[in-house]
């Protein structure tokens, strides 16, 4: 070994690198603790908790969002007399809202079985309580929205009886889109309302992205289902353009190192590529009339961004740096407020 | 025995729960010796199961962070920064160079925040107000829906995990709510030896501290403050903190925000959304039918 052979330098560049940065970090080696800890505030611990919620939440937003707006759909049809779509729209919601919605809700508790406990208060000041509200009156309106509306399609009572029950079935059904839209758009409420910074960075852009998506899921799985109007492929334009203006504003409405998570991590990446999922390439599928591609697209776009955006929070909750630069905006936010 | 003895309001029995006053901790690393009795104590007297154990590497605490299974947690800092009047010399290549290095020791708990985050997202109404200000999860009520986790800007509370005792739901510090109902202090403050935790009337304690602040910047601590944001929406909390230096140091926050001042616009965003929907839909189907 002469002085100057490349392992011997490399020794040299260890020693240089110890003294000028006080750690050298390599493979298999973890210099988390001294001498001095150069991670970022407490030995890179984070500072808030990341979010404990599985898989059941993502799919709870897709299907709750998909099923309450499906009964916005219901609504436009019954108006319309398109009763055989407002038959499909109210199944989809009913199966969505009433059914999946709750046994993922529940399946997410850490005490399944303590679910109830949700109604033992109402507090508007929880977004949590307010969706569990939401979602029970939406399921109390959807279900016999449903039953009165089959009832009526069926032509099962005579006359009057009938009459009735048409009326009924409008009422709830109208009812149901009401705490539809609620149903599909809290959920951003929900997450951005916490301490996550990812998350509160972005609160209004993601009721926005949670009810449109909605909307547009509903849409694409009438389309699905056979129901090729007018109409729905409207609202499928609608949403894809709306979900593209978001692509765009998420892109520009960056904030350095707060949401970090979402700009440079790969979690961030789920949620660009079901943005251009259910954004441009929906639209310029549906501009070359591949209706079912478009769908397809929107459904998979909704339920991917979905699951990008409960990752990014997790991801953004262990950040300390994030959450030590997102308080800047967080005072002002409270400044703001502090002064009305 | 350091301070009062048994007169100390570590030591003596009390009747701030009948007699509604608000209580507190005071810690202060400038006398704590990180002797863990504190984390001891609280598991001990709390029932709290044993979570594992793995060395962190990180000076002496393998403790790590508070958690669902971690109510009192010691922090160990390496700085390399002087102690009071610490008498600092060269050190390494460099015969110029001042080589200062202190060891801070803090036990960190629950803020028992003024407006609490955990307390306002709560969905089952299982975390409420004590007579004493502090903040308390019922057990039996909560169902574990995780609310509270990403809704704490301390990073606090937790949802425990199996297979530990009680797992599913959240947990952080009781404030010892059942030994104060007897007229007894929590079980961190009763044990601590060198009364680097005091527990007390929030008024007292809050006097303590800044005379306390006041006497170590004298004794050479420049970097001697507290840690008790007042100023920010959580407007101050109940077991508040003498730190030296800055505190993204000890993983505080030095602005936190309740979460609920997020609440406005996101509902506005949400509910525009909503009527967005339904005028879309309309247009749908009175002009594409």
């Amino acid at each position: 070994m002469t002085p100057n052979s490349p392992s011997e330098k490399r020794l040299e560049e260890l020693r240089e690198q110890a003294w000028k940065e006080g750690v050298v970090p390599g493979k298999g080696v973890d210099v988390a603790g001294g001498p001095i800890p150069r991670k970022p505030g407490y030995y890179g611990q984070a500072v808030v908790k990341p979010p404990v919620w599985t898989w059941q939440v993502p799919l709870y937003f897709f299907f709750g969002g998909m099923a309450g707006m499906s009964a916005v759909i219901a609504s436009g049809a019954i108006i319309s007399h398109h009763v055989d779509l407002a038959r499909w729209a109210m199944w989809v919601a009913a199966i969505g809202g009433a059914v999946l919605s709750p046994i993922l809700l529940i399946m997410d508790l850490g005490r399944p079985r303590l679910f109830l406990n949700m109604l033992r208060v109402f507090k508007h000041r929880s977004a949590m309580s307010m969706g569990a509200w939401i979602l029970s009156a939406f399921g109390a309106c959807v279900v016999p929205g449903l039953v009165a509306l089959e009832l009526h399609a069926h032509q099962i009572f005579p006359g009057t009886l009938d009459q009735i029950l048409w009326v009924a079935a409008a009422i709830f059904i109208f009812g149901s889109a009401i705490f539809g839209t609620l149903l599909a758009t809290y959920t951003g409420v929900l997450i951005g309302a916490t301490a996550i910074p990812a998350w509160f960075l972005h609160r209004t852009l993601l009721p926005i992205h949670f009810g449109t998506a909605g909307l547009g899921s509903a849409a694409a799985l009438l389309e699905l289902l056979g129901h090729r109007i007018p109409a729905l492929n409207f609202l499928g334009f609608y949403a894809a353009g709306v979900e593209t203006a978001l692509l765009i504003w998420l892109s520009i409405n960056k904030h350095g190192k707060a949401d970090r998570a979402i700009h440079e991590h790969g979690s961030g990446w789920l949620i660009r590529i079901g943005e251009v999922l259910n954004g441009p390439l929906a639209i310029v599928l549906r501009l070359f009339s591949l209706v079912p591609f478009a769908a397809v697209s929107f459904l998979l776009g909704s339920l991917i961004s979905r699951i990008g955006w409960i990752l990014v929070g997790k991801v953004s909750g262990s950040d300390p740096e994030s959450v030590f630069a997102a308080e800047q905006h967080a005072s002002s936010v409270f400044s703001f407020e502090n002064a009305k | 025995m350091i301070g009062e003895g048994i007169q100390s309001t570590n030591q003596r029995k009390h009747s701030y729960v009948q007699d509604r006053v608000e209580v507190g901790f005071f810690t202060d690393p400038s006398v704590c010796i990180g002797c863990k009795a504190c984390e001891v104590a609280c598991k001990e007297w709390n029932q709290v199961p044993d979570d594992g154990f793995t060395w962190s590497g990180n000076s002496y605490d393998n403790t790590g962070h508070l958690g669902a299974s971690t109510w009192r947690h010691v922090m160990f800092l390496e700085q390399d920064r002087p102690k009071g009047n610490q008498v600092t010399g060269p050190m390494g290549l460099d015969p110029q160079s001042e080589d200062p290095f202190r060891w801070v020791f803090l036990s960190d708990v629950c803020k028992h925040c003024e407006e609490a985050g955990c307390l306002e997202a709560c969905p089952t109404g299982s975390i409420v107000r004590t007579e004493v200000g502090s903040v308390l999860v019922q057990n039996d009520v909560c169902n574990g829906c995780g609310y509270c986790v990403v809704s704490c800007p301390f990073g606090v509370i937790d949802r425990r995990p199996e297979p530990l005792l009680d797992a599913g739901g959240a947990f952080k510090c009781t404030f010892c709510y059942d030994r104060q109902k007897s007229g007894l202090v929590p079980a961190c403050a009763k044990v601590c030896p060198t009364e680097s935790i005091v527990f007390g009337r929030l008024d007292d304690l809050r006097a303590r501290g800044a005379a306390r602040v006041q006497q170590l910047q004298q004794s050479g601590y420049n970097d001697a403050q507290l840690y008790d944001p007042t100023e920010t929406s959580v407007r101050g909390i109940h077991a508040f903190f003498l730190i030296l230096g800055e505190p993204e140091a000890y993983g505080l926050p030095p602005k936190p925000q309740i979460p609920t001042i997020y609440l406005k616009s996101a509902w506005t965003s949400a509910f525009a959304t909503a009527i967005a929907s339904i005028i879309a839909t309309l247009v749908g189907f009175a002009f594409f039918s």
